[in-house]
């Protein structure tokens, strides 16, 4: 009788671990996003999450798989990231200069009081598209570990590449022209 | 005199009770929200967000809301994670019930263990084997000798 409460004990014990070890193993496979970057540099052209957000004026909703058909630059930012007040004016000099050629930039503001970046794209008078994301859900997707990050999305909504950090000097705003013409195909 | 002073007392502690049920202290909600950066509460942190949220708070403070008034404005910019306790309801109610579970389910198995401990006996002792005659007449034989 005793042996038998002994068995049941371990028994329970060992199904917690087993437990516990099973949803390490979920996590880390649902976790997809993490070497989103990684497989993009490498040239695998993973497909870009999709996701719809609210736009970040309040006007409607903007879909990313409504792109499909246009290379996207998709940028992560907030308003209290330095790089990206550094990095903002030369997004929106892209964005002018290529949306007459199929190309969008598509801001996504996350972790961030929506009013602060409001004010932020005023102060910085961006005119390309945003949405907002307070609670970042759209972040684990594509592996967002820090901001600003920016991931080029060709034609047929893959990444062609990813970027951490701003798109400031010479050799990255080289490496994005040159995503955008992959992405666009050319 | 006493009556009064008694009175006094009560309707002090009675205001002083409602003021801080009735206004949030800054110290008090910051340690209630978790900063979505770094993921820890926000009088913990000095990211460039959670001050940002901290001046929201005491702005809001300042101008009159309640906690619940507050809390209701950064769920919605920050969504449910952004309040350190777990909801009391749905999958959040997990969160309070498994400390109590394990907390239960680790007694139940130091009682088994006390019982089954408690309820080993010691072994019997074995019986004395006795001698056969033989033997029993030659250890006799010897120790006569040796007395003798």
């Amino acid at each position: 009788m005793a042996s038998r409460g002994w068995l049941v004990a371990r028994g329970a014990a060992i199904g917690l671990v087993v437990l516990l070890f099973a949803l390490l193993a979920w996590s880390l496979v649902r976790d997809k996003g993490g070497d989103l970057a990684k497989r993009a540099n490498r040239g695998d052209r993973p497909a870009a999450p999709d996701f719809t957000l609210d736009r970040l004026e309040g006007k409607g909703r903007l879909q990313l798989s409504s792109l499909h058909g246009k290379a996207v630059v998709l940028n992560v930012w907030a308003s209290w990231c330095v790089p990206c007040k550094e990095e903002a004016p030369y997004l929106e000099e892209v964005w002018r200069a290529n949306r007459a050629r199929g190309v969008v930039v598509v801001g996504l503001d996350s972790k961030d009081f929506r009013a602060d970046a409001q004010r932020f794209a005023r102060r910085y008078d961006l005119t390309f598209p945003l949405v907002y994301d307070g609670p970042g859900n759209t972040l684990n997707g594509y592996g967002v570990t820090g901001f600003p990050e920016t991931f080029v999305v060709d034609r047929g909504g893959r990444v062609v590449e990813a970027f951490a950090g701003a798109v400031n000097g010479e050799e990255e705003r080289a490496r994005l022209e040159s995503a955008i013409a992959t992405a666009r195909g050319t | 005199v006493i009556r009064c002073c008694i009175a006094l007392a009560v309707c002090a502690l009675g205001l002083a009770g409602g003021a801080s049920a009735g206004r949030p202290t800054a110290a008090d909600l910051e340690a209630e929200f978790v900063c979505p950066v770094c993921e820890t509460t926000l009088d913990q942190s000095n990211a460039p967000i959670a001050q940002n949220m901290k001046a929201f708070i005491r702005a809001r403070i300042a101008a009159g809301d309640d906690e619940s008034q507050i809390k209701n404005a950064l769920v919605a910019e920050f969504g449910p994670g952004v309040v350190a306790k777990p909801p009391g309801g749905g999958f959040g109610l997990l969160a309070w019930l498994l400390p109590l579970v394990a907390l239960a389910g680790g007694a139940v198995v130091v009682a088994v263990l006390i019982w089954t401990w408690s309820s080993r006996r010691p072994p019997a002792s074995e019986p004395e084997e006795e001698l056969e005659p033989r033997l029993e007449r030659l250890v006799d034989d010897e120790l006569a000798r040796l007395d003798g």
